[in-house]
């Protein structure tokens, strides 16, 4: 379970993450939606231990992300926004290095390796550098990353950004298939993957949680006015906006 | 809970890893190998002084480390935030201080093989002469221990900016600091007004004062210690600054 403590961050002029306090379960899928700038990434890196808190705590199973980080971070498995990863390393020494700092070693490590490379098909380009990959490769080698000692806490920023259908829909999957049992968060900006892979949705506006329900909840909400279509992420679209544009509006 | 056994050694080794597969490590041994051939037999006068002994060789090790090591670690940790990489190494289950220390060493190691493959110049002195081997030795580590400095407070200046152009700039200059303290020029500005102690403080601090010490063969722990010293302190600047500035 992780739980979200009234957490606050400020940068020197604004608050980007105002007091969100939620908690998410083994087993569910949160989405995690918001405009651009609403605090989505900044809470995802205080979730997982990159940034601290202005006020407020996080706690992963049990451990607090600050006082016992290591152990925190021990379980989560975390794609940063843009998927970064050192571009003159070859894939596989890429995750072999991943897999060390994750405590593997020898044949386990190598296992382990063999194993994501499998998972998220990078097969094909297992031996070049990273450097030399297309953007959608470079986002899987973040993936694999991320799920190498199969986290029990899998936080995605953005796992989607800029790839084509194709990909798109193999992330998803692989989404699916990897949530059984385990806490994970995705932000995205793409409403159909909500509806796709997450059992449940937060959206935040200028760094407090707006809406908080399963999709189908919140696009029972969306008012008649924004509904362009009736299919679902149509629908979610609609009080997507409903609920975010007034913001803008104020600005 | 699983962890690396150690974490800093699996940094390190990615570290020096990431050197020799980039052209970075070859540049900087060959211009450094021929840069201490110029300055040793060219500008040192290594025959002329017909003396068994490779003074000329160490003496210009500061200058030399000046250009040459803020070269080598202006990357270190500019680059992991020009590439979001700090991201990813901070939020795995490692310290900062190991991290901090993994790829210190690394860089440390890199310029001690420099360092190991000027070993002809010490065979040629060898064969012309009977030198001071022991001497020679202590040079070796003054002068690597020196290097250590000079890395040092690189690591802590590639940690304040995300541009490597900045950071070799501004441990070029700091570092110019730390060596013309204890030139001829500085200590002489100071002598006619400013009391003795001051002037000693100040020739104290510089990496000139201490390596001189060593490469003459005279192993005194103070020496040995102020090196040890200034690269745990900037290290530990190194983690501080880290730690203020990755959130931009």
């Amino acid at each position: 379970m992780i739980e979200i403590k009234n957490i606050t961050r400020k940068f020197e002029h604004f608050t980007a993450v105002d007091n969100l306090d939620f908690t998410v379960s083994e087993g569910e899928v949160l989405g995690f939606l918001g405009p651009n700038g609403a605090g989505k990434s900044t809470t995802m890196k205080i979730i997982t231990g990159f940034l601290a808190p202005s006020s407020g705590t996080v706690v992963i199973d049990g451990h607090d992300i600050t006082n016992e980080a290591l152990q925190a971070k021990s379980l989560i498995g975390y794609l940063p926004e843009g998927a970064p990863s050192y571009p003159d390393m070859t894939v596989v020494s890429f995750l072999e290095f991943i897999a060390e700092i994750r405590g593997y070693r020898d044949q386990e490590r190598d296992s382990r390796v063999e194993y994501v490379i499998k998972q998220v098909e990078l097969g094909s380009v297992a031996e070049q550098r990273i450097e030399t990959l297309s953007k959608g490769f470079k986002r899987r080698v973040g993936l694999a990353q991320a799920i190498l000692h199969d986290p029990k806490v899998l936080i995605l920023d953005e796992p989607t950004d800029g790839l084509d259908p194709n990909q798109k829909h193999h992330v998803r999957d692989l989404i699916r298939n990897l949530a059984k049992d385990k806490i994970v968060i995705v932000s995205t900006h793409i409403l159909e993957e909500v509806s796709a892979v997450c059992t449940r949705a937060i959206i935040i506006s200028e760094g407090r949680i707006v809406a908080d329900g399963t999709p189908a909840e919140l696009e029972a909400q969306a008012p008649e006015e924004h509904i362009v279509t009736s299919a679902a992420p149509g629908r979610l679209e609609a009080f997507f906006r409903h609920i975010t544009e007034k913001g803008v509006q104020a600005v | 809970m699983k962890q690396a056994i150690s974490p800093s050694l699996t940094v390190f080794k990615r570290e020096l890893w990431s050197y020799f597969s980039t052209p970075l490590a070859y540049v900087f041994i060959v211009i450094f190998l021929v840069m201490n051939g110029i300055f040793t037999f060219d500008l040192g006068g290594f025959y002329i002084r017909g003396q068994a002994d490779l003074q000329p060789f160490f003496n210009f090790h500061p200058w030399l480390y000046l250009f040459m090591i803020p070269a080598l670690a202006m990357g270190l940790w500019s680059d992991e935030r020009k590439e979001g990489t700090i991201e990813l190494l901070m939020t795995l289950p490692i310290r900062l201080r190991d991290a901090v220390i993994g790829k210190f060493l690394a860089a440390w190691a890199l310029s001690g093989i420099a360092l190991l493959l000027t070993f002809p110049i010490w065979i040629t002195v060898n064969y012309l002469g009977a030198p001071d081997n022991g001497v020679i030795l202590a040079a070796y580590l003054g002068s690597w221990l020196m290097a250590g400095g000079f890395l040092a407070i690189g690591s802590c200046m590639s940690a304040i900016t995300r541009n490597a152009v900045i950071a070799f700039i501004l441990t070029v200059a700091i570092c110019f600091v730390f060596v013309s303290s204890g030139s001829a020029i500085v200590l002489n500005a100071f002598s006619g007004w400013a009391p003795q102690f001051l002037s000693d403080a100040i020739a104290g601090l510089s990496f000139l004062t201490h390596f001189d010490a060593i490469s003459k063969g005279v192993l005194d722990v103070r020496d040995l210690l102020f090196f040890a010293i200034v690269i745990g302190a900037w290290l530990f600047a190194s983690a501080i600054v880290i730690e203020i500035k990755k959130a931009n």
